[in-house]
């Protein structure tokens, strides 16, 4: 780590130019600029090797291997990725969460946007007020978003199914019908997740020029013809952002989830990663939980690289 | 992973950009303050929004001081017909809460202080040494997002057992100080820092790390204030570590005694609302204390963790 050639922060140039005296002392800097560097980030090195590329390699290994938890790593090939796509409860478990992720991202996506829009608005009074309201629900864990959504949409005592009954109404399932349950999954998650994506959306509308907002405004553009044409592509990088961490975000729900339906009716609306957690520890299935772990982050790669391309393109 | 390094250096510049627009969309917001009219539709529209997000949580709030007894008896009404503390106590009490607050504050605070100084280290490190060490730790750092924790549930546990760090506070606080999010936001800060400040410390006579903790980390204090925040609320809210790491209810986070609570077969409903609702309260003292370094932060990279 101490070679001198680790260091680009001198260029060979000014070393040829140097006489020998000159050299020996960038030699020393040159080390420090590395040793210093070194220190600095030691800590984090060490944790990302023990808890990132440890479990990591790990993962891989035992996604070949009938490993249970104890004992002895077995290897048995790509038996497991084998049974694993001949699973009718893991390609459920995975596409309801494309179905989950699919449908709350947009959602999620159009009200921080919208909100952050308004927000924004010189033709809205009281923002601040507005800004701390629509926030709170950053605060709350996505455990308690769970209970409160649970609450709200209890199928025998939530207000909602109150009021349904109070303007002559039936009482909705949201808990017995599967869709339904998804539905308010969705709605929680768009509650929940409006608010960090609304100031990202705030910080990048505020970048937006005025200049070319009043130029289109001149030039007889509508509201609707200003958004559309110069602040959308204005924002296009934060958009692009939001979209990805929601859609890998939604793709790794859990929390929420486990507090609001468990998964249910029944196992309905399991998700990829309680399905994961589930066979992993509930069942002790170490091996093939890796297996659909490895299945889980191809398709979150994926993911990131399909909308990297999108971006690139548009750009 | 190399693709997706190209990601956060345009968000870099985004914020930078960003920072230097801030004076003059000022001056041009003045100018414009004159001739917009407020609108009352879209006033109306915006505070029909806040009403609908406000509801979940407003409903919630009132319920919980609601007697058990009213909370199930048809008609419901907004507004408890009598007001009683009941719920909370009860959760206080009967569910050992006051030690899993303990345990949930101590993770919380003790890993924040440690993201911060470690992230703030290594932000340094990566905006200021262009080396090939500090150019592929920024990679794995990249690389770390993509492979959250959910996805290695298993190997992790394995792991935190083989390290003799299960069913202890420490194994939830030592494998949370290193956040992708947090090392970002400090390399994106320290990058908008001139290096001339740098090379007149070098001149002086400073050595590397007096510059880093005696000019860098003091003029980084807004970017510190954010980050502890997020870090705050990250680890207050956190499900995933303490499910793997814990088995021992007297180790608990609120989060996870919570589920225990929601995930039983006969929901003790008065208790689950008066214990959700004492969780979320130290997290909203410390927005209402530190909204400005939340509200008004120049977040852009991946700070959902």
């Amino acid at each position: 780590m101490t070679n001198p050639t680790m260091s680009s922060t001198v260029t060979p140039e000014t070393l040829r130019t140097g006489g020998p005296v000159r050299s020996k002392s960038q030699l020393k800097r040159r080390n420090r600029y590395v040793i210093a560097p070194l220190i600095l980030i030691g800590v984090n090195v060490v944790l990302f090797l023990v808890f990132f590329v440890w479990p990591g390699a790990l993962g891989l290994i035992y996604s070949f291997t009938d490993y249970r938890g104890v004992g002895r790593l077995n290897f048995i090939g790509l038996a497991n990725f084998q049974k694993l796509f001949a699973d009718s409860s893991f390609y459920a478990a995975l596409s309801r969460t494309f179905l989950y992720t699919v449908l709350s991202v947009p959602l999620t996506y159009v009200s921080s946007l919208g909100v952050a829009a308004l927000l924004t608005s010189k033709a809205v009074r009281g923002r601040t007020a507005a800004k701390i309201v629509i926030f709170l629900p950053w605060l709350i864990s996505p455990i308690v978003v769970g209970v409160i959504w649970k609450w709200l949409f209890g199928q025998d005592f939530g207000f909602v199914n109150f009021v349904i009954s109070l303007v002559g109404g039936n009482p909705v399932p949201w808990s017995s019908n599967g869709n339904l349950a998804l539905a308010v999954v969705i709605f929680a998650a768009a509650w929940g997740g409006t608010a960090f994506n609304m100031l990202l959306f705030i910080a990048a509308l505020k970048n937006i020029p005025e200049a070319l907002l009043e130029a289109a405004e001149l030039d007889g553009a509508s509201a609707w013809q200003r958004f559309r044409n110069v602040t959308l592509p204005g924002i296009a990088p934060t958009s692009f952002m939001v979209i990805l961490l929601s859609t890998i975000h939604a793709m790794k729900e859990f929390p929420m989830i486990q507090a609001l339906t468990n998964g249910g009716p029944g196992t309905e609306n399991t998700l990829i990663v309680q399905y994961i957690y589930k066979t992993g520890f509930e069942q002790a299935k170490v091996g093939y939980a890796s297996a659909a772990s490895m299945v889980l982050m191809v398709v979150l790669l994926a993911i990131a690289l399909i909308q990297l391309r999108f971006n690139r393109k548009k750009a | 992973m190399a693709t997706a390094a190209n990601l956060p250096p345009a968000v870099a510049e985004e914020a930078a950009v960003g920072a230097a627009k801030t004076a003059r969309t000022q001056v041009q917001r003045n100018n414009r303050q004159g001739r917009t009219k407020v609108s009352a539709p879209l006033t109306g529209l915006m505070w029909l929004i806040v009403a609908i997000y406000a509801f979940p949580l407003l409903w919630f709030i009132l319920s919980s001081f609601k007697p058990g007894s009213e909370l199930f008896s048809y008609p419901l009404s907004m507004i408890p017909r009598e007001w009683t503390f009941q719920g909370f106590m009860d959760a206080w009490e009967r569910v050992d809460f006051a030690q899993y607050f303990l345990n949930t504050a101590t993770v919380a605070i003790i890993t924040t202080v440690l993201t911060v100084f470690f992230s703030a280290c290594t932000g340094y490190a990566l905006a200021k040494y262009n080396n090939k060490g500090t150019r592929l730790f920024f990679v794995c750092i990249l690389a770390t997002t993509m492979l959250p924790t959910e996805v290695i549930l298993n190997p992790t546990f394995t792991v935190i057992r083989d390290l003799g760090l299960y069913n202890s506070l420490a194994g939830i606080i030592v494998p949370s100080v290193l956040t992708a999010t947090g090392v970002f936001m400090f390399r994106q800060f320290f990058l908008t820092v001139p290096d001339d400040l740098l090379h007149s410390a070098r001149i002086d006579g400073a050595s590397e790390l007096a510059i880093f903790f005696r000019i860098m980390l003091p003029i980084s204090k807004p970017i510190l204030f954010t980050l502890a925040i997020f870090s705050f609320q990250w680890r207050w809210n956190d499900y995933i570590w303490p499910l793997i790491v814990l088995n021992d209810p007297k180790w608990y986070t609120l989060q996870v005694a919570l589920r225990s609570i929601v995930g039983a077969e006969n929901i003790d409903w008065p208790v689950l609302l008066g214990a959700s609702v004492i969780s979320i309260l130290p997290l909203v003292l410390v927005f209402f204390v530190f909204q400005k370094y939340v509200l008004n932060a120049d977040v852009s990279a991946g700070l959902k963790d």
